[in-house]
């Protein structure tokens, strides 16, 4: 098989379009590289969806932890030290054998039990938690002058939220908000090493990668193909981010804008 | 484990549970556990001394070395740390055993990597095909061991190498002006003062670390994962005198809870440690410290 036919027959294979049967033996690079490749496809998947999913709800979580009120305050501060404090490959786990048992007794829950959407859940559940800490701490650094010009200007409730307050925390918060981003997109590996079946064998680069050294017993071809990979996508979130940063900053003279550093945490 | 447990169909709810969670399995779940505490407990300092090496070749002057500890800091960032862990684990197990195999028959006559195979001479097989079952628990450990702190030292050494950073220049400066050597203020002047500007990275660093552990299941080791999937599956009757359904939720259920209770000991107690360092230091953590007793 040349390269071009090991690319139309694997390039799509990790969503179950293209051929059936993993290649067994006589593995060349391009088989490395084509099928890691489209390993790659479920990680951008789980990274992208539950980045957007999970912004939504960190905003949420800050806010209310930061309420004064209670009600609001202790669940959103339970939530973050629940998703915050324990592994996510036990979250992963748990998961996917509560949705087992909901499968048991309720057939809609299906879904849940498979990777694309029960990960999914997982992970937009814990990249909210983790987000919206990071979004908590920029809330509280707000400086007091700019709300109190807010209310100089007779800003109050919703129009001094969307205008001031929530511009200022995401600018705040937006250097560690990118490694988050980079952090959930390493993490997104440990999804079929979790519980979550592969199923037809339809899995992300990391399994394709365990897979390749399963069968050949040589890690030092695989696994650099799969840094290669990870190191490209993350400087692709990282010129993103960028991007955005300096959207956000705009305003600020060019010496007061701060600049991006990288430093992600690993595990979760 | 109880002596009424003899007679186990007949048990209450209670003293059938009480029987159930002492079962001879069940002790190896708790075993587990020490498992985790003894690879934290083996692997924090391990993994600190290779970021400080890592840290110290990354600030040498020979260019070289400072390469290859910024190389090693570096690259650990941009790939996943499973990845490491699922890489490490075959790496150095292949490494090892050629390098035995090496020394132990210089004279073998077929190449070890042979297509799809990596075959090295009987002798040289680690842990030799012989030796009993512990000493290939204790291989496999001892492997997850060094993995945990390759990849956990590339993180150390980034911390370290920021606090080392950190101290104030005009220390180093003053050494200098007393005559000290390069050697003399790394270790009187510099060493002493940058922990406190590290400890905030390095608590940080062991609470990932406590929430690697799960982590070890993936590298062939029985741990608390391992031992909650397989004790909370079905059991029917005819395999243990304890039959139940599927239980492995509420297995992972204690072990999330397990983990919680663990995170939150170590916060508070790196909370109090810090505490303790930065009474009297000269940063703004020690000053608030100052004014609050005032």
């Amino acid at each position: 098989m040349t390269c071009l036919e090991t690319f139309q027959a694997y390039a799509l294979r990790s969503v179950g379009i293209g051929e059936r049967l993993l290649p067994k033996s006589d593995i060349t690079l391009c088989e490395h590289f084509v099928l890691i490749g489209s390993g790659m496809i479920w990680n951008v998947y789980f990274a992208v969806l539950a980045l957007i999913t999970g912004f939504f709800l960190a905003t949420a979580l800050a806010v209310a932890k930061g309420s004064p009120n209670p009600w609001t305050r202790k669940p959103a501060e339970w939530f973050i030290f629940v998703f915050r404090g324990s592994p996510l490959f036990i979250q992963f786990f748990f998961a996917y054998f509560f949705f087992l048992g909901l499968k048991g007794q309720y057939p809609a829950f299906d879904a849940f039990t498979a990777a694309w959407l029960g990960a999914l859940i997982v992970l937009f559940l814990n990249t909210s938690a983790y987000s919206g800490e990071i979004f908590y701490g920029a809330l509280r650094a707000i400086p007091k002058g700019d709300v109190e010009a807010a209310d100089a200007y007779g800003m109050s409730g919703w129009p001094r939220f969307r205008r001031i307050v929530w511009p200022t925390m995401l600018r705040l918060a937006w250097p560690a908000y990118t490694n988050e981003a980079i952090f959930l997109f390493h993490a997104t590996t440990l999804v079929f090493f979790s519980a979550f079946p592969a199923w037809q064998q339809r899995g992300d680069a990391l399994y394709y990668a365990n897979y390749f050294a399963d069968k050949t017993y040589n890690p030092f071809i695989p696994y650099p193909i799969l840094a290669l990979y990870f190191i490209l996508v993350t400087l692709v979130i990282v010129g993103l981010f960028g991007l955005i940063n300096r959207r956000l900053n705009r305003h600020l003279p060019a010496a007061r804008r701060p600049r991006l550093r990288i430093r992600p945490q690993l595990i979760r | 484990m109880f002596t009424y447990c003899v007679d186990h169909d007949t048990l209450g709810q209670l003293a059938w549970l009480s029987c159930y969670l002492t079962t001879g399995v069940h002790m190896s779940f708790y075993l587990a556990f020490l498992k985790v505490l003894a690879l934290l407990a083996v692997t924090a300092p391990v993994a600190l001394g290779f970021g400080f090496l890592g840290a110290m070749a990354a600030r040498s002057h020979f260019p070289p070395l400072a390469w290859f500890g910024k190389g090693y800091i570096a690259i650990v960032r941009g790939v996943p740390d499973i990845a490491f862990f699922l890489f490490f684990v075959i790496a150095l197990d292949q490494a090892f055993e050629w390098t035995r195999h090496k020394i132990l028959c210089p004279d073998w006559p077929a190449e070890v990597r042979q297509g799809n195979d990596f075959l090295v001479c009987p002798q040289a097989k680690l842990p030799l095909g012989t030796s009993p079952e512990w000493v290939h628990e204790t291989y496999g450990f001892f492997l997850a061991v060094v993995t945990f702190a390759i990849v956990f030292g590339a993180f150390a050494a980034n911390v370290l190498y920021g606090g080392m950073r950190a101290v104030p220049h005009a220390q180093l400066e003053t050494a200098e002006a007393y005559g000290m050597t390069q050697r003399q203020t790394f270790w009187r002047v510099l060493v002493p003062q940058m922990w406190v500007y590290a400890l905030p990275g390095l608590s940080n660093l062991w609470m990932v670390l406590i929430k690697a552990t799960p982590l070890l299941f993936l590298l062939g080791i029985d741990d608390i994962v391992y031992w909650a999937r397989s004790l909370g599956g079905t059991k029917t009757a005819q395999f243990t005198d304890y039959p139940h359904g599927d239980w492995r939720m509420w297995y992972f259920l204690f072990l999330l809870v397990f983990y919680l209770a663990f995170t939150r000991v170590s916060e508070v107690a790196l909370e109090r440690l810090m505490r303790r360092l930065t009474h009297g230091q000269a940063t703004t953590g020690g000053e608030a410290m100052r004014r609050a007793a005032a």
